[in-house]
């Protein structure tokens, strides 16, 4: 069976400032991580294949050269090989054009289950894995915070609100994430290796060295137009970005005792009316 | 010409759910500025008699889909149904709440219609220039907040989150068109099988609508400490609130949990004890009127966005003001 887990890498904070000069984001200095949710992602396919013999991971990501870093990590982890999609027609997409192009790319794969992350703690929207279940088809279950598969069904708990359904989709099916109690492992030593010995050249025999694959444009140009791609292609734009949350920097109290400090909240409770 | 504001009213077991008449308060606000009509899209099983509800707060019409395939709610024909809809009735704009069904149902839709969606929207606008919708929304963590407009196509379409918007008083004078939209379902819509639904308990004592929220974060030590905090609360008819570090560490059950990956809340009062005041919390309860903080530590970020701030011991300071606030009201009692 084939998973397809699809990350993202994030910038490791969410404390990110906007350049006042030129108004984009400062992210220099700023390490990139796989996504926390995406990383639960992997570590539910890793799972399966912990399981059965015949599974088999892939892991795909999109974005500048810096995604090999990311691959590597989720090959180190236990997957078993990475696509990194690349090209500056994909730049500056927003989450429609983004699942537009990673769909092409998924429907030149074989794949049983293609698995995303709920959303990604940088943009957030949670929108790009239902987008691709849309283009490509198939169903969809998301927020998802376990599941298992039996024969060609998978079975998900999907979180709602107040409760949760357990859900029954046939394969080919798409699922996301929610990653909060799900703890993935770590990379192992061979792992490392292996993963260090991807995507180079030197090694003869080893069928590991073909492990990541970097794919641009040129190979799904006969499906789709660069026009409906990247930046072109979105029908969103960011028009403007601020930094968020503005202070109110009321009073603040210090060296009073105990018994004033309760006071001093007790009268204002009062002050203003909540008893 | 695309025009009128379209919202998809999320309901649960028949209730509407209070998100969707913050959406229609919303839709009415811009519908003033664009001149258009809202239309609430109501779907579900056996669920027309909610429609002229829709109305009382703020829709001018409802069209409703009643049909047993939207009971439980499946991402497939629910689908249908909403796309169907825009098809047919080509919106200027579609608002969707931003729960669990909400972005999962509305991404299945921007794919298929072709359109933008932007997620999460705290906040709307229209440009003044060119009528066209800005949407904003907080991104990393609430610590950027970016303006996304969708220019080219229609509708624009957005997620928007659960209580920040102000629905309408309900009005009983008012009245609109009720109308039925018909979907030709087939079993091929019904591409998953819903094997169980488990309701879980301790929602009843939601804080997502709560007016006063005592709250506590990992500064108040340990799981007992929140007994307290508990009594407290309850003293002040409000609710108690947690920082997800405190759920994390297994204090406080999820549901307690405020912040960008909890709830949303916006109290009239909200008293944080032991809180640092990370973004994640934060961006989760910015929007309460009048905030209390207690921390020892005096550079707490939590004392930026409070109105009132003690440096001080939390866990002290609670035994003493539950008291203080018993006393008070038995003396009211007494006069």
């Amino acid at each position: 069976m084939k998973i397809l887990v699809c990350i993202k890498q994030v910038p490791e904070t969410t404390n990110i400032k906007i350049n006042p000069l030129d108004n984009t984001l400062m992210r220099e200095g700023i390490s990139a991580i796989i996504n926390p949710d995406d990383k639960a992602g992997i570590e539910l396919a890793l799972r399966i294949k912990d399981k059965r013999e015949d599974a088999d991971v892939t892991v795909i990501t999109m974005g500048p050269s810096e995604g090999i870093k990311a691959l590597r990590e989720a090959i180190a982890m236990g997957a078993d090989d990475g696509i990194l999609i690349t090209d500056e027609v994909f730049s500056g997409g927003d989450t429609y054009a983004t699942s537009l192009a990673i769909s092409e790319f998924i429907k030149t794969l074989e794949y049983d289950l293609i698995i995303t992350g709920r959303r990604a703690i940088d943009g957030e929207t949670g929108q790009t894995g239902p987008e691709i279940a849309e283009n490509l088809g198939i169903p969809q279950i998301t927020h998802c915070t376990e599941f298992e598969i039996e024969g060609n069904k998978l079975i998900a708990k999907r979180q709602f609100d107040d409760r949760y359904h357990i859900i029954e989709a046939k394969m080919p099916c798409l699922i996301s994430i929610i990653g909060e109690k799900i703890n993935p492992r770590y990379m192992t030593v061979r792992g490392i290796f292996d993963s260090a010995k991807s995507n180079s050249s030197c090694e003869k025999k080893d069928k590991k060295k073909d492990r990541i694959r970097v794919l641009n444009y040129d190979y799904i140009k006969e499906k789709i137009e660069a026009s409906k791609l990247g930046l072109k292609g979105s029908p969103t734009f960011v028009k403007e970005m601020v930094q968020g949350i503005s202070g109110k920097n009321g009073d603040k109290l210090t060296g009073l005792t105990e018994e004033e400090a309760a006071e001093a909240i007790f009268q204002k409770i009062i002050e203003r009316g909540f008893i | 010409m695309n025009k009128d504001i379209y919202v998809i009213i999320e309901q649960l077991d028949g209730i509407i759910k209070r998100v969707s008449l913050e959406l229609i308060g919303e839709a009415n606000r811009l519908s003033k500025k664009l001149g258009e009509k809202v239309i609430a899209v109501l779907l579900g099983n056996d669920i027309e008699d909610k429609a002229e509800l829709l109305i009382k707060y703020g829709a001018d019409e409802v069209l409703v889909i009643d049909d047993p395939m939207l009971e439980p709610y499946m991402t497939s024909p629910y689908t249908k149904a909403v796309s169907s809809i825009i098809e047919k009735r080509k919106p200027s704009i579609v608002l969707f709440p931003a729960t669990s069904i909400g972005r999962d149902l509305a991404p299945r839709v921007a794919a298929r219609i072709g359109t933008g969606l932007s997620a999460d929207v705290t906040d709307f606008d229209i440009d003044k220039d060119d009528k066209s919708l800005l949407m904003m929304m907080p991104a990393f963590g609430g610590n950027i907040m970016a303006t996304i407009v969708s220019k080219v196509k229609r509708p624009e379409m957005a997620t928007v989150r659960a209580g920040v918007m102000l629905p309408l008083e309900k009005d009983m004078n008012r009245s609109g068109k009720i109308e039925r939209f018909e979907i030709e379902f087939d079993d091929s819509d019904r591409d998953v099988l819903i094997r169980e639904v488990v309701i879980e308990a301790e929602e009843k004592d939601d804080i997502s609508n709560a007016e006063i929220i005592v709250a506590g974060g990992i500064g108040m030590g340990a799981a007992h400490h929140f007994d307290e905090l508990k009594v407290l609360a309850d003293e002040l008819n409000g609710k108690l609130g947690a920082t997800r570090p405190t759920v994390d560490a297994g204090w406080i059950d999820k549901s307690r949990q405020i912040g960008q990956t909890g709830k949303t809340v916006r109290p009239e009062l909200f008293i944080g004890f032991g809180i640092s005041g990370a973004i994640q919390l934060v961006s989760g309860m910015k929007k309460s009127k009048y905030v209390i903080a207690v921390n020892k530590d005096p550079k707490a970020l939590i004392f930026d966005i409070s109105d009132f701030g003690i440096v001080g011991d939390a866990n002290k300071i609670i035994p003493l003001l539950i008291k203080k606030i018993q006393s008070y009201k038995a003396s009211k009692i007494h006069k």
